[in-house]
């Protein structure tokens, strides 16, 4: 295997499990402020508890978010030299930015947030809920510049010797696609621990334990979970027009979608066979071209229009982004059940509901993960997008058997600190909020 | 042409100033881990320890990165030389980073392996700390490079005499930083222990920087005429020997102080010793990555400063908040 390839398989290793932290720390951030925040106003011990007891599940999360985000850092340095050497004038800043601007005030009030209660008077314990919320997004949102930037670069110039430079800061910053995706990407966040929060909290209330404190907590997860896939649906509506104006190429590798015509369908579920130019599986007639923008006879470009070379893994682009997708019709579809429950009035006695609340954990970070693959594996063979290749961006001096020692490291380390992050969570929660 | 400099020059000082900040703040709470068998007897000593360093670590490991993106913003061609270059080295930096933030609470939370943890916790903080002091010693005392300002050596390059003096003279005042930090927050019995330790570390510390700032000397030429060098060599003495005072007046939080002043003035040997290099070629001197032909262009220098010089402030002041918050003494019963 090329040294290329084991760099490529260890970020995306790497990235993937990194992520499954931050997606759990912004909204968990998100709803500790709110019960935090209720807490003060009603004063009412249960939102108390429930803070309490969701901020020791955010120092696990955080902890194991913030030892593998230095990874991450590191390895534009350590694996992709060669494009850190390219564009430092552009994602170094943003980096560093990341840094001053939203990880000092994450991590520093952090520490009150788990330290501080009792050491200081509730407002600034209130505050230091609110900054770790503001802290978390800021970092997300840096990040996702730095992200969104690859994928629709702006406000850069190139220099002698085809150097990319820094052109307008702002430009680059705000570039076509960053604030849809920061959108998406922070509802996707926020779905994640909705969606936590309530399973957590529909196993108490099935199990009896925890009396008023759980329900409240059910009912403060099941009212997100109701109204972030829906809002997601919109921010995903948005992105996907963005995609298909931005990068057409990408569009129509998720949509499996060869020529280009008037009225193109839209897949719920299908297989692409990429050899025969062929999509199969069932589809809405003339869909895509109603998403795009609401006329279902527009134009949408097809990838024979691209060379060859250019295009992404089709089929498998399609499909990961077709999980996403899915995952978010069914929780769509679940979290409205739920919330039509609590509206009746039936949700604490509806076994069956409360018994698939934690089973459905996992599906939010399926949807995460498959969402950023096809992002990301759609924008491929370019690292940014029709500026560099990600084959001219790799370390030159990192041999193939060193990523490969780094890499098997990494597997077993991060194996180890799934497992024994799981062990705790359940734990903590088996706990659960302290009487 | 002129103009840039400035900018390039004013860079250096800023990413030194963030690479002190870290080896201050974090240097305390490394120090506390790799000292933590030696100081914690029993398991409430040490879950006092750690619970001193709890609230802050995670902030002052944010040093760290935002000197990496700094660095990475500044002289994009430094940062990747010396990442890609020193793979395997970075590689086992990561894993003990990993391994040192985790283990605090897994530690707490995990009760069959909470020994195992506090080893993990205690190696690699010891680990990471040797090893930036290396990395840092072979970047200032050059490693061969090619005419595309790649490395060319190997692992073993990296781990000569001098380089591995860096990395035993920063073993040694991360040690002293965190013994007189845990001075400052333990009593009774602990903190008498930790006033020992002291004592002796203050005396290591002074034989591993003589021993430094003399091997500098002989290793490059024009430190005889470098008088930041001697100003950073009287710095650091003078703070070190405060140390023995403070310490017979049994004060609590001067040393930890005098520690970080002194740490500050290696720092300053060092940057005398460098600048305006950031890798020194060994093999050819033309070859050498300096401030001037690694930086980023003008304007992203400009922004940098301005995101600099508006947000550090604000930083500075929300960290010395929050560290009055946590003032006093560390309890064994802390954690939440
Ligand atoms: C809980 C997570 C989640 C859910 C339910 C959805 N998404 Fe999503 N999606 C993401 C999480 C996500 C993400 C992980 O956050 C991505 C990856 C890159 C990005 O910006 O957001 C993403 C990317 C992404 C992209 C590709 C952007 C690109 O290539 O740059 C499109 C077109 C959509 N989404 C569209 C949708 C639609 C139409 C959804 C219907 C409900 C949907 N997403 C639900
Ligand atoms: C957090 C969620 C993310 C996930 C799950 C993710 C996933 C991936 C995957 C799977 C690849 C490999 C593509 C391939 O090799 O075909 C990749 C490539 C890459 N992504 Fe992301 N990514 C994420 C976010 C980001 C962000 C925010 C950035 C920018 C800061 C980024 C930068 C890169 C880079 C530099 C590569 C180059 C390596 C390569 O193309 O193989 N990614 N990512
Ligand atoms: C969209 C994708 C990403 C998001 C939203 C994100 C967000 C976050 C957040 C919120 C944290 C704080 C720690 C935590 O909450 O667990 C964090 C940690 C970190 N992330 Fe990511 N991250 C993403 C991808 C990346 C990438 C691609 C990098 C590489 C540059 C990176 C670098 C880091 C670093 C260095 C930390 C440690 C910060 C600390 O100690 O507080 N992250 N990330």
């Amino acid at each position: 295997m090329s040294a290329l390839f084991l760099a490529r398989l260890q970020f995306a290793f790497t990235i993937c499990f990194h992520f499954l932290f931050p997606a759990m720390t912004l909204g968990t951030a998100l709803i500790i402020l709110i019960s935090e925040s209720l807490y003060l106003i009603k004063k009412d011990e249960a939102y108390k508890k429930i803070t309490d007891f969701l901020v020791k599940l955010l120092g696990l999360i955080f902890v194991v978010g913030a030892a593998t985000g230095i990874v991450m850092e590191f390895s534009f340095g350590t694996n992709w030299s060669g494009y850190s050497r390219a564009v430092g004038d552009i994602f170094g800043p943003i980096l560093a930015a990341e840094g001053v601007i939203a990880f000092f005030l994450e991590s520093v009030f952090l520490g009150v947030l788990l330290y501080g209660r009792g050491k200081t008077s509730p407002g600034v314990y209130w505050l230091s809920a609110l900054l770790v919320f503001i802290g978390g997004h800021l970092s997300a949102f840096w990040i996702v510049v730095a992200n969104s930037w690859m994928q629709t670069p702006a406000g850069y110039v190139i220099g002698e010797s085809g150097k990319i430079i820094l052109g307008n800061f702002a430009d680059a910053v705000f570039n076509p696609s960053t604030v849809v995706r920061y959108v998406h990407t922070i509802l996707a966040s926020w779905v994640t621990s909705a969606v936590m929060v309530a399973g957590i909290a529909g196993y108490y209330v099935r199990k009896g334990l925890h009396g008023q404190t759980a329900r409240t907590m059910l009912k403060v997860g099941i009212i997100l979970f109701a109204l972030t896939p829906l809002l997601q649906l919109g921010a995903g509506h948005a992105h996907a027009v963005k995609v298909i104006n931005m990068q057409p190429e990408k569009a129509a590798a998720m949509e499996g979608h060869f020529n280009t015509m008037k009225g193109a369908p839209i897949y719920a579920l299908g297989y692409v066979d990429v050899e025969n130019q062929k999509t199969y599986g069932i589809y809405i007639p003339r869909g895509l071209s109603f998403l795009y923008n609401f006329d279902w006879n527009s134009e949408i470009k097809g990838l024979n229009d691209y060379p060859r070379e250019d295009w992404p893994p089709v089929n498998f682009v399609f499909q990961v982004y077709h999980i996403m997708v899915g995952a978010g019709a069914l929780m769509i579809a679940l979290g409205l059940l739920g919330a039509y429950l609590l509206w009746r009035g039936k949700l604490y006695e509806n076994r069956k509901y409360l018994f698939i609340l934690p089973f459905l954990i996992p599906l939010p970070h399926i949807a995460h993960e498959t969402g950023w693959i096809a992002a990301e594996v759609g924008r491929q063979p370019w690292i940014i997008y029709k500026l560099m290749k990600t084959s001219q961006s790799a370390s030159v001096v990192v041999s193939a058997g060193e990523i490969t020692f780094s890499l098997v490291m990494f597997a077993l380390i991060y194996l180890l600190l799934a497992v024994i992050f799981l062990k705790i969570f359940i734990k903590i929660v088996q706990k659960g909020p302290a009487a | 042409m002129e103009y840039i400099q400035n900018y390039q020059t004013l860079w250096f000082f800023l990413i030194l100033i963030l690479f002190i900040g870290y080896s201050v703040l974090d240097g305390f709470d490394l120090g506390i881990g790799a000292l933590l068998p030696f100081l914690g007897k029993s398991r409430e000593e040490k879950d006092i320890l750690i619970n001193s360093i709890g609230p802050v670590w995670d902030g002052n490991e944010v040093w760290l990165i935002t000197g990496g993106g700094a660095l990475f913003a500044a002289f994009p061609h430094a940062y990747a030389t010396a990442f890609s270059g020193f793979y395997l080295a970075m590689m086992l930096v990561l894993f003990a980073l990993i391994f040192r933030a985790v283990s605090m609470e897994f530690r707490a939370y995990d009760e069959p392996r909470a020994l195992i943890w506090e080893k993990a916790f205690i190696a690699g903080s010891a680990l990471a700390t040797v090893l930036f002091g290396v990395a840092l010693g072979n970047v200032i005392y050059g490693v061969p490079l090619d005419d595309q300002m790649e490395f060319t050596g190997n692992f073993f390059t990296l781990l000569r005499p001098v380089p591995l003096l860096f990395g035993i003279t920063g073993l040694a005042a991360v040690l002293l930083q965190g013994a007189t930090y845990a001075v400052m927050k333990t009593e009774g019995e602990l903190q008498k222990r930790s006033f020992r330790a002291v004592g002796i570390l203050t005396v290591v510390n002074i034989v591993t920087a003589v021993i430094y700032f003399f091997t500098l000397v002989v290793t490059f030429d024009d430190m005889v005429t470098n008088w930041v060098f001697y100003l950073g060599v009287l710095f650091t003495m003078l703070w070190l020997s405060a140390i023995f005072f403070s310490v017979r007046h049994q004060n609590e939080s001067a040393p930890f102080w005098e520690s970080s002043f002194a740490l500050m003035g290696l720092w300053l040997v060092a940057a005398a010793v460098h600048f305006p290099n950031l890798i020194k070629a060994d093999n050819d001197p033309l070859l050498s990555l300096t401030i001037y032909n690694s930086s980023t262009g003008l304007q992203t220098l400009k922004v940098m400063s301005v995101i600099a010089l508006v947000g550090m402030p604000m930083v500075l002041a929300y960290t010395i908040f929050v560290y009055r918050i946590f003032k006093g003494k560390a309890k064994a019963s802390m954690h939440y």
